[in-house]
């Protein structure tokens, strides 16, 4: 059995948002109830369009921010119960974040050698010497050179600045890595090296990753699990095979018929969303897909879903419970 | 900003090199350049280069027409003043405080305002609006007389003239840090640098304030000429530096009953203020289209 390293229930997160000085503070609902679990060795992908909460859930991994309400249990230590330092800062050190770009993450004024040992010199009381050493293993490990130790960000590509950024995540010796869309700031070609080296250190280290993308292809590539969100909630989980291959809420089978596939002969119904994404700030009564959803009906405005297993995969859709959903051809 | 020149290349050699490369763009900052190193150079050397002592009185000299007007002397090629000393040779030694008085209020304004800022920009909260409400009843005020409401209370020389002109400049590299900082502050660079463990110190001067440099300085360049210009209206005033010291509002000051039939006495230290703010002003303008990314042609 592998172990555990987080441990995540029904986490929420609400941002107070004023809309003026008379009127009462209202809640945005980033994140309205995430659960998951993630083993060592293990990628989950967290899925989903802009705003759904998937950078919230990271901001909460990473204990930038504490959760509103929820438990979350990293390395089977409940971070709400914590309050001693020495832990928090074990704890911190576990779990480790990419950025999304990787123009804005690194910090532009200073050299790389500086940017990678930073957790070093914040955390551990390594010589300058021994710190040197590991940035250099380290920098080497994620396929930079040595010389490049005394150089500034602006002076790499994108590809390589990221990779910067991954050797910062791992100095620390972390046994999670948050990616918070780690390729779509890179071209393509650049994207790939990126995804297989992430892929190579997680079978050399054993690192669990939490890897948030709307790019399925990508996920498709790296993930064990997948979690698809919409509007701060799970819509489904489970296996990587499951979802893709046998996608049941209808927000994932929109998602996966419109990802761009090298597939002439192949006939797909391509299915199209309508409507913007709500407002969290005032969400759909019902199911928070209802309003773009084709199989939504009443039940769907008066009903919330919960998260029930069909199959492999935990969906939450009513339309799913009571069977009005035509299968979406496995492609 | 953050590809901004000063960021750019590995070595200092390669940053002074693309430094110059886009400043010497501007032939008008490079004579401005060109003029202030000069006036340094005086500053540094005036006691060998003027040709008098500032103090000494040739009282058988007294107001007399630079070298070149009708009874002029080669000796006192400026003239004199009203006392017999040489004006050339004051304002060679006038330099000298006022590049001080530049130096020094605007080491003041900036060292304090910048870290004003980045506590009110990084903090955030009751202190953040603490410190700007301060700052925007300073800025309220006009500064030459908040700097003269404060001389008067201080007691008048150059010293609390200096200090005095400083504050009156800080909320301007208040204003500033703050709004570099504030843009700074949610970029992904600071929330990695805390997701370590960062003290919020170490954010605020190794992740934050090297980012916000680059405005502060074109600021402090051109704040150092208002300086010099302030120094001296204050020493103009009385307020300032006092009566035998040469300074270039002083001068004028002291000299001013004579501008009807000495007016070189006036013109020369008027000149000299003229020019050298001028030089700094170009220098300032060309600092900030050389470090303002937006205005980069590559």
């Amino acid at each position: 059995m592998k172990q555990q390293l987080i441990k995540a229930r029904n986490l929420h997160k609400y941002y107070a948002v004023k809309s003026g000085y008379l009127q009462p503070a209202q809640s945005l609902k980033a994140l309205a109830g995430a659960s998951f679990d993630l083993y060592e060795g293990k990628t989950l992908a967290v899925v989903g369009e802009s705003g759904c909460g998937k950078s919230t859930l990271a901001r909460l991994l990473t204990m930038i921010e504490e959760p509103t309400s929820g438990q979350l249990s990293i390395d089977n230590i409940d971070v709400a119960e914590t309050t001693e330092k020495s832990i928090k800062k074990q704890l911190r050190q576990t779990v480790q974040m990419v950025f999304q770009d990787p123009f804005g993450s690194l910090n532009p004024r200073q050299k790389i050698g500086n940017i990678i040992q930073e957790p070093l010199i914040i955390n551990t009381n390594f010589s300058a010497n021994e710190r040197h050493q590991q940035v250099l293993e380290m920098m080497e490990l994620v396929g930079l050179r040595n010389e490049h130790f005394q150089r500034y960000p602006h002076m790499f590509s994108g590809g390589q600045r990221q990779r910067i950024a991954i050797a910062r995540a791992l100095i620390l010796k972390p046994k999670v890595v948050i990616l918070d869309e780690p390729v779509s700031a890179l071209d393509v070609s650049i994207q790939a090296q990126v995804i297989n080296l992430l892929i190579e250190l997680q079978q050399e280290l054993g690192l669990a990753y939490v890897f948030i993308s709307h790019d399925l292809s990508v996920v498709r590539h790296i993930s064990d699990q997948v979690m698809v969100m919409y509007l701060g909630k799970p819509v489904e989980q489970g296996p990587n095979k499951a979802v893709f291959n046998n996608p049941q809420h209808p927000y994932t089978q929109a998602l996966l018929s419109a990802t761009p596939q090298a597939d002439v002969e192949g006939k797909r119904q391509r299915i199209k969303l309508t409507g913007e994404l709500p407002s969290p700030i005032d969400p759909p009564s019902g199911c928070a897909f209802n309003p773009r959803c084709q199989y939504a009906d009443k039940n769907c405005q008066l009903h919330e879903p919960v998260m029930e297993l069909y199959g492999d995969s935990r969906v939450s859709c009513l339309a799913v419970a009571q069977q009005r959903i035509g299968q979406l051809k496995a492609s | 900003m953050n590809h901004s020149a000063v960021s750019s290349k590995s070595t200092l050699g390669q940053q002074w090199q693309e430094f110059w490369f886009y400043f010497s763009v501007s032939k008008t900052a490079v004579a401005g350049l060109v003029f202030l190193v000069l006036v340094v150079f005086v500053a540094l050397f005036a006691d060998v280069i003027s040709p008098h002592e500032p103090a000494e009185q040739y009282r058988q000299f007294a107001k007399l027409p630079p070298a070149w007007k009708e009874g002029g002397q080669m000796q006192f090629f400026l003239g004199t003043d009203y006392a017999g000393r040489d004006m050339l040779s004051r304002i060679i030694h006038g330099s000298r405080l006022s590049l001080l008085a530049g130096s020094i209020v605007v080491i003041l304004s900036l060292s304090i305002g910048v870290l004003l800022g980045l506590i009110a920009g990084y903090r955030g909260g009751w202190l953040e609006i603490l410190i700007m409400r301060v700052m925007d009843t300073i800025m309220a005020v006009p500064g030459l007389l908040l700097a003269l409401v404060l001389v008067a209370i201080l007691g008048p020389g150059l010293l609390n003239a200096m200090v005095a002109i400083a504050i009156t400049y800080t909320p301007y590299f208040v204003r500033l840090t703050r709004a570099s900082t504030l843009s700074e502050l949610n970029r992904d660079y600071v929330t990695a640098s805390k997701m370590t463990g960062a003290s919020s110190t170490r954010l605020m001067f190794v992740s934050i304030l090297p980012n916000c440099m680059a405005p502060v300085i074109v600021q402090g360049t051109l704040s150092f000429s208002t300086a010099i210009l302030d120094t001296a209206a204050l020493g103009f005033l009385g307020m300032g530096a006092q009566a035998p010291t040469p300074e270039w509002g002083t001068l004028i000051a002291e000299n001013r009953d004579l501008i009807l039939n000495a007016p070189w006495t006036v013109t020369f230290p008027g000149i000299a203020i003229l020019l050298a703010v001028l030089a700094i002003n170009l220098v300032g303008d060309g600092l900030r289209d050389a470090l303002d990314p937006k205005l980069k042609r590559s």
